[in-house]
């Protein structure tokens, strides 16, 4: 069946009849190349899709302050909660197994002056742990350090558009910059993917803040990070013990919900996580389509094909060829040329993907690619689907009597 | 070499049933040359297929060359028509896009004949049939006559045991038509077994034998005096 005078019988065919070699294969290479190029604008979209969301950290809870709306064990309601650093204290001493890090952030605004320049911009007291729960990238100098908390330190870290707003084309490091009518020392400048907004903080030591705030010890809110491999169970049920240990610790009543409240990155991931893979699977519901029309469109021309071939085949029969000679010709030239086709088309696909890189950019389509076992696995697929849609009509041309084949004209 | 007994052989039609071939008997012996003759309709052509494997007879019995034909599934009617028999169509029914030599060397590709030895083969009866020259020639580029000479050395080609002749020239004027008599003849002398259907007195007397069919029966079964075609052919 796979003999080479087989093939040269079948090349000879597939050169001698260009049309029906050129119909069948650009039929399968436009589906092969619509699917891969769909399903890469697809992971495009995705890209941009988690983009957006790559921001922050995802394995963090923010917990914030609120006024309990219940009296609990003695104390009224609608009282104020607020955090201090004895909180921070004790989250670290009671989950040591599952906390990464913890991080005060107590947020100001102020006026900020350097030489002649000022501005209104956002600061924040951090913990230095905050690089982490808020992706920070230093472009140079560097972050807050455990020294500086200790040291309760006048340093600074500003935002790009911080430095690019007050020192123009100076050099921001060392200088010293007044904020809020206190010299910082800047000692870091960063940059953040959240946006420009993110790139106009401050981010000063939090013991310096307190400090300066009557040495008092409250903080606005703190962010907790946990450790990664607790996975998303992992991370509610922390998340809950959490919530219980500061509610007692606070007096809180456990049913009371507006105590304090939590922003659980790991949910809203989940959710982002859902709402991607509902784009995917949009995306896989389109590309099989697109596949299944291939395969329809191939069959169509194998039904062609056959019809076209029913008197040659006619004569073939009476020379002599046996029904499996029949089917075998007849596949082994679809196959043939919807695999030579359907990987030109991939090929074809994928080079369209990779030229395109960022320039669709502006349309929400980042870095298109698909990645090689979908491509392949797609046209194998075709090829497959392809040669038992041939094989029907294929198995009823060798079922023709050579007679009847012999007088279709 | 062929001994056919009552053969019946009737076609559907709707609702009604055309009984075509109403108990045929005969036989032929080897290096015979058997016109059979009969007006269209009479069953010529549906014998000659059943003959050659193209069809299958209702009921009756076949037997060629000591070997009963009957019960055949369809690979193994293509292994006997391969091995057994040569066609040659009134219509040439050539391979449009294979060249004469190609043409040729079909048959003997399904032998599982290798490409370079069908090929030589194929030259060599195409020089039998005085077409080498055209050896690279398309069907289309072909008279009449050529392709039907193509059509012979093909038939020829796997040295079957019976070559079979629907209205050989059927398709071509009167000095082609003896062309290929002649060359029918020729293969005829060199022993070989040959059945040809024709409606035309003159192509039948250029056989051996003459059988006369009508309304699906035998009705005249005589041998002839043969004339011979290369007398008309300059």
């Amino acid at each position: 069946m796979f003999s080479r005078d087989n093939w040269k019988e079948i090349f000879e065919t597939i050169r001698k009849n260009k049309l029906r070699t050129f119909l069948s294969g650009f039929t399968v290479a436009l589906g092969i190349f619509i699917f891969v190029s769909l399903f890469g604008f697809g992971n495009g979209l995705i890209n941009t899709f988690d983009e957006f969301f790559q921001d922050d950290a995802t394995n963090v809870f923010f917990f914030f302050p609120g006024r309990t709306s219940e009296p609990y064990k003695g104390y009224k309601s609608d009282r104020q909660i607020e955090f201090d650093n004895s909180d921070l204290a004790d989250i670290e001493k009671n989950f040591p197994m599952v906390l990464e890090y913890i991080t005060p952030r107590i947020t100001r605004g102020s006026l900020v002056r350097y030489k002649s320049e000022s501005n209104n911009y956002t600061t924040r007291a951090v913990g230095e742990s905050h690089q982490f729960a808020e992706k920070t990238i230093m472009m140079k100098g560097r972050y807050l350090n455990t020294l500086d908390i200790a040291d309760k330190t006048k340093y600074a870290v500003i935002g790009r558009l911080v430095e690019q707003d007050l020192f123009d084309d100076e050099e921001a490091l060392g200088k010293f910059i007044d904020i809020g009518g206190s010299m910082f020392k800047v000692i870091g400048v960063f940059q953040d993917d959240g946006g420009d907004n993110e790139e106009r903080m401050i981010y000063l030591p939090y013991t310096t803040r307190q400090l300066l705030e009557m040495n008092n010890d409250k903080i606005d809110q703190f962010i907790v990070g946990f450790k990664p491999e607790i996975g998303y169970t992992g991370a509610m049920a922390f998340e809950r013990s959490l919530e219980r240990f500061i509610k007692e610790k606070k007096y809180i009543a456990p049913d009371d919900e507006n105590g304090i409240f939590i922003r659980n990155m790991a949910d809203a991931l989940q959710q982002n996580q859902q709402f991607a893979g509902v784009l995917q699977l949009i995306v896989a519901f389109v590309a099989f389509g697109t596949i299944i029309a291939g395969i329809i469109g191939i069959s169509n021309i194998m039904v062609f094909v056959v019809k076209e071939r029913t008197k040659e085949l006619g004569i073939r029969k009476a020379l002599g060829a046996t029904p499996g000679n029949v089917i075998s010709t007849i596949l082994l030239e679809s196959v043939f040329i919807t695999t030579i086709s359907g990987f030109t088309g991939m090929l074809l696909g994928v080079a369209l993907l990779s030229s395109l890189g960022d320039t669709l950019e502006d349309y929400f389509i980042t870095d298109p690619y698909i990645n090689t076992g979908t491509a392949i696995f797609a046209t194998i697929a075709l090829i497959i689907f392809g040669a038992i849609a041939g094989y029907v009509p294929a198995n009823r041309a060798a079922k023709i009597k050579p007679i009847v084949a012999l007088r279709d004209e | 070499m062929i001994e056919i007994k009552d053969l019946h052989k009737s076609y559907k039609m709707g609702s009604n049933s055309l009984h075509v071939l109403k108990g045929i008997n005969f036989k032929a012996e080897d290096g015979e040359l058997v016109a059979i003759m009969g007006s269209s309709g009479s069953g010529k052509s549906t014998l000659l297929n059943i003959l050659g494997m193209l069809d299958e007879a209702d009921s009756g019995e076949y037997v060629l060359d000591g070997i009963p034909i009957k019960n055949l599934n369809e690979t193994k009617a293509a292994k006997y028509r391969n091995k057994f028999l040569g066609f040659v169509f009134q219509s040439f029914n050539l391979i449009n896009y294979k060249n004469a030599m190609e043409n040729v060397s079909l048959p003997l590709y399904y032998q599982g004949m290798g490409r370079k030895e069908r090929n030589e083969k194929a030259l060599k009866y195409l020089e039998q049939v005085g077409l080498k020259p055209w050896a690279t020639h398309l069907p289309n580029e072909l008279s009449g006559g050529q392709k039907q000479r193509v059509a012979i050395a093909r038939a020829m080609a796997a040295e079957p045991k019976l070559l079979l002749a629907d209205e050989p020239t059927g398709a071509l004027d009167s000095t082609t038509s003896y062309e290929v008599m002649d060359l029918i003849q020729k293969i005829n002398d060199a022993g070989n077994t040959i059945l040809v259907v024709t409606h035309e007195e003159d192509i039948a007397h250029m056989c051996k034998r003459i059988i006369h069919l009508k309304d699906g029966v035998i009705v005249e079964d005589k041998k002839v005096k043969q004339v011979r075609a290369a007398d008309y052919v300059q």
